[in-house]
């Protein structure tokens, strides 16, 4: 049979270690295949519990990084975030371990043609992806600035390297532990009309992603937001990750965050209204005549 | 190893193996395409698909629950006319056997998409959703699955058959088997999800934005072994497709053993997109080391009484 040279793999892959990273995990996984088809904002899918787990959904995280060729064969390597009963039994592995991945997943940043200023815009962990994004801005000729924001400071991820990736670098702390006091909100206006901004990147919780869409709309830019969400499948089938967008033709629909997305441009997507179906989508049952509830 | 003949008769149509994919579990099954060949399972059973569009339940739509899947999707779909515009074409360009889920919301919703869809080259087999909506009695009661079952049966042309899904929880499985099977239903698959409800540990309200949804995958394995039990030995020649929480080529097998001419796999392509496949392979191997070499002789075995295992 023909399979797409481009599409996902899936692999067992190995665990080559697993590191803490403030109040996070770094996982490294030898995973054949996946490292050669990564673009940036797409994910890996992962087992969890074991082969005889009775825990069958799968953990979805973006890629931090992809490495085809190494000592191991190609890697890939992903954050975790503690809370979630199958990232924190991810976190306990040691080297060696085996689990099911499939990879890479999901709709890549846009990258734009011309070498253009770029602002990549990140909260917590979920800003592992944008390092390798910043990567392939640059090789572009892309100017790069970086906003990382997140609670406190052992909430921050990549700070450090972020100095090397990028051109500016802001660092925001809702406690001021570390950098400004604030949300990246605060500081992304001023700091998009300083640079010039033409595409804002953004890689977080949905009010962060609101907030850098509007600052990117407000201000002229574009904006690719990745939305962060559990994703049961990974693979388009289950149907369960599906949030309000809005088409080239105007209309809403719910789509699926693993397959049509994870990344979407900031102006499609109905912040306002995520978790719910918005009268007027696609589908959407009409509203109820007198009262009472749709159905 | 010995030599093993997967075929098996759904109905009367010979399918290469008996391992098909379940409703709502493989979306129109081009997602799979990545993982598998969907020309090498026995079918691809697709989502239910609706009259009209439908955008479905808000989320949160699944919640993980010990060794299952508690969902409420709201069968999201683009409708009969995307349905056969672009996804049932591409099953049959792809030469996989095309089983189509269709779920009315009345009688004469259930009619039009049976012409349509009987009108459609290429399809193998109708599945009839009964068990949705989750909260309706369709599935439940025998007369109304009967009536659902009767307009089908009209409009689908001979040579397809008619299978009706049935719900697990009810009075008698039999009993709405026989009522259904009466009507003109070619065979049954047993069984559609429990209904059953989760609690959000955080905001300590109801988890599925449906409130309630249907209970799948190996925690529904031995309901579905017990319904196809009791269909086969009340109505041993009734054709009976088992569903249920099948993870490996021995829990395919022992719906098979129980009754079953064929069996779907559902929640474990959540898990792992290439189960299908796997699964196929797995009980040819469960098969052969036991020199058992066709599945036709196994549907129903274990209703055998010992000693006469040959």
């Amino acid at each position: 049979m023909t399979r797409a040279a481009t599409g996902p793999v899936q692999v067992t892959g190995e665990v080559l270690g697993v590191k803490r990273a403030g109040a996070f995990h770094h996982l490294t996984l030898v995973a054949a295949g996946v490292a050669e088809r990564f673009r940036p904002g797409t994910f890996v899918a992962l087992t969890v519990g074991g082969d005889l787990s009775q825990r069958l959904l799968r953990r979805t995280f973006p890629i931090y990084r992809a490495r085809p060729t190494g000592a191991y064969g190609g890697t890939v390597e992903v954050v975790l975030a503690t809370g979630d009963d199958g990232s924190d039994w991810l976190s306990r592995l040691g080297g060696g371990a085996r689990l099911d991945v499939l990879g890479p997943l999901g709709r890549p940043f846009a990258l734009p043609k011309e070498p253009v200023t770029c602002t990549l815009v990140g909260g917590g962990h979920a800003s592992a992806p944008l390092f390798g994004l910043a990567e392939r801005l640059r090789e572009r000729g892309c100017a790069v600035h970086m906003v990382l924001g997140a609670a406190t400071e052992t909430r921050l991820f990549g700070a450090l390297e972020a100095r090397r990736a990028a051109k500016t670098v802001i660092v925001t702390t809702e406690d001021g532990s570390v950098g400004m006091r604030g949300s990246v909100s605060a500081v992304l206006p001023d700091l998009l009309a300083r640079t010039s901004t033409d595409v804002v990147y953004a890689s977080g919780p949905h009010g962060l992603l609101h907030a850098a869409a509007e600052a990117a709309e407000a201000h002229g830019a574009w904006s690719q937001t990745a939305v962060e969400t559990d994703m049961p499948c990974g693979t388009g089938v289950c149907q369960a990750c599906v949030l309000p967008v809005v088409g080239e033709d105007g209309v809403t629909r719910m789509v699926r965050a693993c397959t049509e997305g994870p990344v979407f441009r900031g102006d499609r997507v109905r912040w306002r209204d995520l978790g719910t179906v918005p009268s007027g989508t696609w589908g959407a049952p009409p509203p109820a005549p007198t009262g009472g509830p749709a159905r | 190893m010995t030599a093993v003949d997967l075929s098996t008769s759904l109905a009367g149509v010979t399918l290469p193996n008996p391992v098909m994919t379940a409703a709502g579990c493989a979306a129109a099954g081009r997602e799979l395409e990545p993982f598998l060949d969907v020309a090498a399972l026995g079918g691809v059973v697709t989502r239910s698909v609706t009259l009209d569009p439908r955008a479905g339940w808000p989320p949160p739509r699944m919640v993980e629950t010990a060794s299952g899947v508690l969902s409420g999707t709201g069968l999201q779909g683009p409708g009969i006319g995307g349905f056969l515009a672009t996804e049932l074409p591409w099953l049959v360009q792809r030469q996989a056997r095309a089983v189509v889920s269709i779920a009315g919301e009345s009688l004469a919703e259930f009619a039009e998409l049976a012409r349509r869809v009987g009108n459609s080259p290429g399809v193998t087999a109708v599945e009839v959703n009964l068990g949705w909506p989750e909260d309706a009695a369709t599935g439940r009661d025998p007369y109304q699955a009967s009536k659902v079952v009767n307009v089908v049966r009209r409009d689908v042309p001979r040579g397809i058959p008619v299978l009706a899904k049935l719900a697990p929880v009810v009075h008698s499985v039999v009993d709405v088997t026989r009522a259904v099977v009466k009507a003109g239903a070619d065979g049954v698959v047993l069984a559609h999800t429990v209904p059953g409800m989760a609690i959000d540990r955080r905001t300590l309200r109801p988890a599925l934005g449906g409130v309630t949804g249907g209970l799948s995958g190996p925690a529904v394995h031995a309901l579905a072994v017990r319904c196809v039990w009791e269909v086969h030995q009340a109505l041993p020649d009734v054709c009976v497709v088992g569903v249920g929480g099948v993870r490996t080529g021995y829990d395919a097998l022992e719906l098979l053993l129980a009754g079953a001419s064929a069996v779907q796999v559902g929640t474990m392509i959540f898990h792992d997109p290439s189960s299908p496949a796997r699964i196929v392979a797995e009980l040819e191997a469960e098969l052969s080391q036991r020199n058992l070499t066709r599945v036709a002789d196994v549907v129903g075995r274990a209703h055998r009484p010992e000693g006469e295992l040959s």
